[in-house]
């Protein structure tokens, strides 16, 4: 056990998926002997060499496109793309052909890959460095989205991730990287990808978050027990699609109100598939209408006005009030 | 300081060994053993056949929309054929003859121009990439292939397909770099067949020729007649030894035209003259490789005949598939399906036995049987 940051916590991850398995290797920019940008790669170039930790050449179709062919011939690639702003010079890799190969090949071929970002914002970076794209990828089938909210799970989620056969988006916030230490296990511990978890139990409102903004959401469970006497659960989502379904109406038949809080803008993001799937499940429970808080439907505007953008506790606060209220 | 000359200086060769009146260079001449130059014949007479073939099925509305290759097959025979069935072909989505030559069964590329997935569907241990459509979208995935056989230790060789309209796209120059910087053992053709749909060649690039362009990633770059299977076939076996000799990846540009439609669905007479289709059908690959038989006495009687009834009996095959089922659809999203695709499958399996049952008698209102939790009573 070893307290560590996000960045150690998938760099361990990383280290024990690939002594554990060969075919388990690296790409992408600046991961090798600069270790990542984030240093989440660190020393692995010096372990495991460069044919293992591949400094590509600066170009995203093709680190994700030569890691389809890696994963076709049966390797396994975890392939960096640095920030998730730049992914769409890959999109179209993923959409046409990570996504596809299993179905394109009727199941001769699989792609067993993992794609991690950075994203995210509140970290006063340019533009490209701050946005929170999981909703491009969420919506397409034949990937899998997870987004981790802290050390232990992202280091699980990680280790899962390599192992599964399907292509998983991996969404790692850059202001978790160094935001928080927590007791992480030196034993291999993995997570199952499509669950979610209750990280709050309550009766009165169900608040349903994942990645960063997690903390906000239980910041603001605090709060309203403290201030409002209020019960709120808090679910963390952890994988995105598969979107834990059964977890999420569960909670809202108990409780009968639910606020969503993501990063993302609002319009067909995330919160918008979460909240139909309350009310195909919960629909005769609920007691007020369901509350979205996520970013505007604006692109990024700059990071001196992101404040006014990325949901903060008293955005979460008010929805949270306006609910209970209603 | 005077400018200077930065050596190396740079070439690009052209090859040529039987040219489109039948002359022939003896001292460049392939040694390709008798048996196989026959294969080799009936490799393309096969894709011109099939190809012709399919055109017909599909104005009979029996396949949908396909890319026929009528002039490339000498360029698609001549290159696979350097290759061992161990070794990976990656197609883009013109290349039957190559992928016949590799194995494909006939009603397979049938059903997939039909819209069966089943067709795309490589057969176990066979290392071919399905049909790729995205334009040059394929070709890292070949470098991907030829770093993963490496890593292994494994001497197989990739062999990728595009045509010259690709090579606008960035995903050609990518994985040409990747493969440049990593040195890995792959083949890329380019099949310059000098029209993407509507636009020609001197529209697509200012280069002097494709080739060239792979010597700006530090590999070489040939440009051979691609409607000669001997320059192909002698191009390519180069290639592909230097590939599996750990020398690393090679560009060979296949001048060839395409002497038909882009697709199906394509009128050519709109953008090119009846002139130019017909100086391009003088140089025909078949006729060619043909007549270089005759002169050997290589050329059996009755092989577009045995050809034609091996078409014919799958097509049969081919037609006498049963109906799809609908529901294979969800098996092969993902590994495992989640809960919500197991009920979506479930939904799907459930409209389908109620459509069955709707059928027998036929009723006044046509089927448009209910979702599950639709109102069943009007208000």
């Amino acid at each position: 056990m070893a307290k560590l940051n996000l960045v150690k916590a998938l760099n361990l991850a990383l280290l024990q998926e690939m002594e554990r398995d060969e075919d388990v290797l690296i790409m992408g920019e600046d991961v090798g002997v600069d270790g990542g940008v984030f240093r989440v790669t660190e020393d692995l170039h010096r372990k495991f060499g460069s044919k293992r930790v591949i400094d590509s050449p600066l170009a995203e179709a093709a680190i994700i496109g030569a890691g389809v062919g890696m994963a076709l011939y049966g390797l396994k690639p975890v392939c960096e793309i640095q920030f998730s702003g730049f992914a769409f010079q890959c999109f179209h890799q993923i959409e046409n052909h990570v996504a596809r190969y299993r179905m394109r090949s009727q199941g001769r071929f699989h792609v067993p890959m993992v794609i991690r970002m950075p994203y995210g914002g509140g970290v006063r970076a340019l533009e490209h460095h701050s946005e929170s794209e999981e909703q491009f990828y969420a919506h397409i089938p034949g990937l899998k989205m997870v987004i981790p909210s802290g050390p232990r799970n992202a280091r699980a989620l990680l280790v899962s991730a390599i192992r599964d056969p399907d292509p998983v988006i991996f969404f790692e916030h850059k202001g978790l990287y160094h935001a928080a230490k927590e007791d992480v296990p030196d034993e291999i511990e993995s997570l199952p990808i499509g669950r979610a978890q209750v990280v709050r139990e309550g009766r009165d409102l169900t608040l349903i978050a994942y990645g960063a903004m997690l903390r906000l959401a239980r910041e603001a469970a605090d709060t309203l027990a403290e201030e409002d006497g209020a019960e709120a659960e808090v679910i963390d989502l952890l994988t995105i699609s598969p979107l834990d379904r059964a977890t999420i109406v569960a909670s809202v038949q108990k409780t009968g109100r639910a606020v969503i809080v993501h990063e993302a803008p609002r319009s067909f993001g995330p919160g918008a598939e979460i909240a139909t799937s309350i009310m195909d499940g919960a629909f005769l429970s609920l007691e007020a209408p369901i509350a979205r808080v996520t970013s505007w439907d604006i692109p990024f505007p700059g990071f001196a006005r992101e404040k006014a953008n990325v949901p903060d506790l008293a955005r979460v606060l008010a929805a949270a009030r306006d609910t209970l209220a209603f | 300081m005077p400018r200077t000359i930065l050596e190396p200086r740079f070439q690009v060769e052209y090859l040529s060994i039987l040219d489109s009146d039948g002359n022939l260079d003896t001292s460049l001449e392939p040694d390709i053993p008798a048996a196989e130059l026959k294969r080799l014949y009936r490799g393309m007479l096969l894709g011109r056949r099939l190809d012709e073939r399919m055109i017909r099925l599909q104005r009979q509305g029996r396949i949908g929309t396909f890319a026929p290759i009528k002039g490339q097959e000498a360029s698609q025979a001549g290159a696979v054929s350097t290759l061992r069935p161990a070794d990976w072909m990656v197609p883009s989505f013109r290349e039957t003859a190559a992928m016949l030559w590799r194995g494909w069964p006939i009603e397979k590329l049938l059903m997939l121009y039909a819209g069966y997935l089943e067709g795309g569907q490589p057969a176990p241990g066979q290392n071919d990439l399905p049909v790729t459509i995205p334009v040059a979208t394929q070709l890292p995935h070949a470098v991907g292939l030829a770093y993963a056989a490496q890593y292994r230790g494994d001497d197989a060789v990739v062999m990728a397909f595009c045509g010259d309209g690709a090579t606008s796209e960035g995903d050609f120059h990518e994985a040409l770099n990747f493969a440049g910087v990593w040195h890995v053992p792959v083949v890329f053709v380019v099949q310059n067949n000098q029209w993407a749909i509507s636009v020609p060649l001197k529209k697509q690039t200012h280069s002097r020729t494709i080739a060239q362009k792979a010597l700006a990633y530090g590999l070489p770059g040939l440009q051979v007649d691609g409607n000669d299977v001997l320059a192909v076939y002698a191009a390519c076996r180069e290639a592909v030894e230097r590939a599996r000799g750990g020398d690393g990846p090679t560009l060979i540009e296949c001048v060839t035209y395409r002497l038909g439609v882009h697709t199906t669905a394509d009128d050519p007479t709109k953008y090119r003259s009846t002139e130019e289709v017909e100086a391009w059908e003088r140089k025909d690959p078949l006729t060619r490789f043909g007549t270089y038989l005759q002169k050997k006495n290589l050329l059996d009687d009755g092989l577009t005949e045995a050809i034609d009834a091996e078409i014919a009996a799958a097509v049969q095959r081919f037609e006498a598939m049963g109906p799809p089922d609908p529901l294979t659809m969800f098996d092969h999203a993902y590994g495992e399906r989640s809960p919500h695709l197991d009920a979506q499958r479930a939904a799907v399996a459930e409209r389908l036995s109620q459509g069955r049952e709707a059928a027998v008698p036929p009723t006044a209102e046509p089927s448009s049987p209910p979702m599950r939790g639709q109102r069943s009573s009007r208000r």
